[in-house]
């Protein structure tokens, strides 16, 4: 049987950047987007040896902004990635996509394509919020996709929300958590919103002119999620994100349980045999040099066994589920006990922990601190 | 040495108020001396330190000889002595004093005479030294010299009508003050014939020739190959060199005499071999007796000094120790809290030495250091009748072992323009001050004598004495004694925990607002932590005062996949680096910071 692997296709292109954003996207460079798309293909040739070595169980399309892209582009991405890889007949095929970048011929041809999860951040249901945000759509363009994406065959859908924005009350926060329950999407991921340098959010929360939630109630907008998503079915499986039974990302499963996947555009990260590589961030730049047949590699890390098994604890701690002590021993031969001594109970004694025959994993308390947590584990 | 060399020998220092121009116009001597060209010179040239031309003072004593050629036609040696200018240097400057037979006493000429100008006259006064005044910085816009010359009368009673005139910085009278010295200092006097004796105003360690003790020969002479006795301390030693401080240098003579100043080298390995005021005399031929006025100097202050990084204890040792080797009134010794881990107890002079010191080890050795709050020295007498020294708050007996402790008390004079009278009566009233008396200098200015506990000048008084005269005020004291007094140890406690680090000594009454206050501080610099953080203070058992460190919201990633993990995990790193710089005390995350940040409470 074959290995097992995933792989992410990077697509930097957005209609409009978000103020909060700081990840690799680009307003502006939309008329390299047809170079682009076939470099990513070039680059997957590159990946040709590998890629026949082993089945691809997911496939992810993030951005950015993937349906940015030309309903032609997306036909040619897709058909391309196909043409490459062994996908498996039961993988997950993801793609993220923005409300306001939505139509029906899209949707029926992505649907067409093989994605059979389409994830969208529609990140609140408040047009004022939207506003200040700066997304491109408003609450009703998002509504009526989504209920065309559902038409059209969609029937694993995620909805990306934020909390903790600026103007955003318990009561608002609420009214959006109920109004997206309505649409009985099968995952969703709530992130709660965290002020990144260089984007605009910075510099007006650098200058007092940004109102946010405070701690406490960013905390009660997290417990009232938990609460809300829980009675309606929702399993809460990592820090950020909820599903109904069977329907977790298990793309996103890959990064949380160290298993290898291979990164395809710009700024993408790769962790295949233990090592990590980075391309080049900069879709011109990434861009050139793909286009000299050359990948475009700008950092190559092995992973140390310590840090391997640090990240698996780590990354492991973010669901909720918690750690497997035989899964851990399974894949590095040492107890947990024996490589962090003392520490699970430590934090179980705080309160922070809690354990069973077979797991380990955070309260809700030792959630809200985690990172304190994960320091001790690095 | 003839009669008619020691004749032409003048041996004197600078008396002077800090920044009130003593380093400029040693300058200006140097260079009119023509020892140095005014290109050579590098400026301040008797302040070596880095730190002593930044804060323009002299912490150590210094010499150097000039030669100046008179309108007599002869040549005459300028031995001139630097002294330190500062309260806690108070006996290195009266040994440097009786090493000379003349003072300059250099007044500003806007500001007048001020407290530590007065105390050092009257200590030259007392070692018979002629007193020349010398009024400096006459360039001044505001420069009042006649006002100035009527003080000098009133309050020192010497003639000043015909007084010096200068502008040190302006190069204004310089020769006039060369003049002035030859004329008015005695030329030394003492028998070349007789016995060794040499008085040792200073030292210093040379890594290459040992121990290189300054000296004042009053009697007798020395030269290399004699075999020399330490008169104090009995040590012996052979000498290898002798000769002459030159501004460049040290020059290499055939021998000392009688009236001279310069150097001795005799392969010593340790300054503490060499104190400062001790006699040194000759085996073969010793003197009588030692000269006059000799005594050991005994920390006063101290304070527990750890290395802010653990891994740098001996580093931190072997600064101390280099210190140490110049500095014989540093004292340390290893100690160890459960708060800072391994670090050492020091003993200073006083509140500047102190601070010297501590700036020494971060600049020059370029160590980060977390210091506890200053102490004194309490003698504590136990029911059992045993009377112990204290100068560490931790190891002060359990309260029902004590029958009653006592502090040591200053005379402290405080000099100040009339109008901040009350203001200083005030302070000194909340420093449990018991006022002495009052004098006026001349109209608008006047001399506070208080008796105050010790341990209350060593926190910030002298900052609190600056803020409430608007810098006006002049201060020095000397320490005269212990007193009885109801002095208690306060704790302050983290989360149940004594921080033995924080603890301190302090008068019953002051202890309830002191508590609060530092309790206020360390939440302000205390960040949050995974639990709520009890702050307490307390007297034994009783807790006087509280607050709380609120347990940390939240501190959680909401976004972790393939591309974050990476640089999240740099972000950890970056964090877990901030923690190693916090000391654990119990369970608690403590920043350096905030051990430092109850020493300033106002």
């Amino acid at each position: 049987m074959k290995k097992l692997i995933s792989v992410y296709i990077h697509i930097p292109f957005c209609a409009a950047k978000c103020k909060y954003c700081d990840f690799n996207s680009y307003d502006d460079i939309g008329h390299l987007q047809e170079e682009y798309v076939e470099c990513l293909l070039q680059e997957l040739d590159m990946y040709k040896d590998v890629l026949q070595q082993h089945l691809v169980k997911t496939v992810y399309i993030g951005g950015g902004t993937p349906t940015y892209l030309t309903d032609k582009l997306l036909a040619r991405l897709l058909c391309g990635v196909r043409e490459r890889m062994n996908i498996d007949d039961n993988a997950e095929v993801s793609i993220e996509s923005n409300p306001g970048t939505l139509t029906k011929s899209k949707l029926t041809l992505l649907y067409q394509s093989g994605v059979n999860r389409l994830s969208i951040g529609v990140q609140s249901l408040d047009d004022d919020i939207l506003n200040c945000l700066g997304r491109i759509h408003t609450t009703k363009q998002f509504i009526d996709n989504y209920s065309l994406a559902r038409k059209v065959g969609f029937d694993n859908i995620n909805v990306d929300l934020m909390f903790s924005l600026p103007g955003q009350t318990l009561e608002k926060w609420q009214e959006t958590i109920k109004a997206v329950v309505a649409l009985a999407p099968t995952h969703l991921s709530c992130y709660s919103l965290k002020i990144e340098e260089n984007t605009p959010f910075y510099r007006a929360y650098e200058e007092q002119r940004l109102v946010l939630p405070d701690d406490k109630t960013d905390r009660q907008m997290y417990e009232i999620l938990k609460l809300m998503l829980a009675q309606e079915g929702y399993h809460h499986y990592e820090i950020s994100n909820f599903a109904k039974p069977t329907f977790a990302c298990h793309h996103n499963l890959v990064y949380w349980q160290c298993q290898p996947y291979i990164g395809i555009g710009a700024g993408a990260h790769s962790f295949v045999h233990n090592q990590r590589y980075v391309n080049e961030m900069l879709p011109r730049r990434y861009i050139q040099k793909t286009k000299q047949n050359t990948r475009s590699t700008v950092e190559q890390k092995q992973i140390s066994y310590h840090e391997q098994m640090s990240d698996f604890i780590i990354l492991g701690l973010r669901l909720i589920q918690g750690v497997a002590y035989q899964e851990f021993y399974r894949k590095f031969n040492l107890t947990v006990g024996e490589v962090f001594p003392g520490k699970v109970d430590r934090y179980i004694k705080m309160g922070l922990m809690e354990k069973d025959e077979t797991h380990f994993w955070l309260t809700t308390r030792g959630i809200d601190i985690s990172n304190q947590i994960f320091i001790d584990f690095l | 040495m003839s009669g008619e060399q020691q004749n032409r020998i003048r041996n004197f220092c600078i008396i002077a108020h800090i920044d009130h121009g003593k380093s400029t116009l040693a300058d200006r001597l140097l260079e009119k001396t023509g020892v140095l060209t005014q290109r050579e010179m590098e400026e301040q040239v008797l302040d070596n330190m880095e730190l002593e031309k930044e804060r323009g003072i002299t912490i150590k004593a210094r010499a150097v000889r000039l030669v100046y050629k008179a309108q007599d036609g002869h040549e005459y040696v300028l031995n001139l002595i630097d002294t330190p200018g500062h309260v806690d240097f108070n006996y290195e400057v009266s040994r440097s004093l009786a090493a000379c037979e003349g003072a300059m006493l250099v007044v500003d000429a806007a500001q007048g005479i001020e407290a530590q100008t007065l105390a050092n006259t009257y200590l030259a006064l007392e070692n018979n030294l002629e007193i020349l005044p010398i009024i400096n910085k006459i360039d001044l816009p505001s420069a009042q010299p006649e006002v100035v010359k009527q003080e000098i009368e009133d309050v020192i009673g010497i003639e000043a009508e015909n007084v010096p005139l200068i502008s040190a910085k302006q190069g204004i009278g310089i020769e006039e003050v060369l003049k002035y010295i030859v004329e008015k200092v005695p030329a030394p006097e003492g028998d070349v014939e007789a016995p060794l004796k040499a008085l040792v105003f200073d030292s210093y360690y040379d890594s290459y020739k040992g121990v290189i003790a300054y000296v004042r020969v009053k009697e007798g002479s020395v030269s290399p190959g004699t075999r020399i006795k330490m008169m104090a301390t009995g040590k012996e030693f052979e000498v290898t060199e002798v000769g002459y401080l030159m501004p460049s240098g040290i020059l290499s003579a055939d021998s000392l005499s009688a009236g001279e100043v310069g150097f001795i080298s005799a392969s010593i390995k340790n300054v503490k071999d060499t104190r400062v005021g001790d006699t040194i005399t000759t085996v073969k031929n010793p003197a009588k007796e030692q000269l006059p006025g000799y005594k050991k100097v005994n920390s006063m202050v101290y304070c527990g000094i750890y290395p802010a990084d653990g891994a740098k204890y001996q580093d931190l040792r072997d600064a101390l120790e280099k210190l140490q080797l110049n500095d014989a009134a540093l004292s340390f010794e290893a100690e160890t809290s459960i708060a800072l881990g391994f670090g050492f107890r020091c003993g200073f002079l006083g509140l500047l030495h102190m601070e010297i010191i501590q700036e020494r080890i971060e600049r020059e050795y370029n160590i980060d250091i977390v210091t506890t709050a200053p102490s004194v020295i309490y003698k504590v007498s136990k029911k059992n009748g045993e009377v112990i020294n204290v100068d560490n708050p931790t190891n002060l007996p359990p309260v029902d072992e004590v029958e009653y402790m006592e502090e040591p008390i200053v005379k402290a004079s405080i000099m100040v323009p009339t109008e901040f009278v009350g203001n200083i009566m005030e302070l000194c009233q909340e420093r449990r001050g018991i006022y002495k008396d009052m004098s006026y200098i001349e109209e608008t200015r006047a001399v506070l004598n208080y008796v105050l506990p010790l341990n209350e000048i060593i926190y910030d008084f002298f900052d609190a004495l600056k803020s409430r005269t608007k810098g006006y005020a002049s201060f020095d004291y000397e320490v005269i004694g212990y007193q009885q007094s109801e002095l208690v140890k306060l704790d302050l406690l983290l989360n149940g925990d004594v921080v033995d680090a924080l603890s301190f000594i302090v008068h019953r009454d002051k202890a309830y607002a002191r508590g609060r206050k530092i309790a206020e501080k360390l939440k302000e610099s205390i960040p949050r932590q995974m639990f709520e953080v009890p702050i307490q203070a307390a007297i034994g058992n009783k807790i006087i005062a509280r607050e709380t460190v609120r347990a940390m919201r939240k501190d959680v990633l909401a976004k972790c996949y393939g591309g974050d993990i990476s640089r999240k995990r740099k972000l950890l790193e970056k964090q877990k680096e901030g923690k190693k710089r916090m000391r654990q005390v119990g369970s608690v995350e403590v920043p350096q910071e905030a051990f430092m940040s109850v020493l300033k409470l106002e």
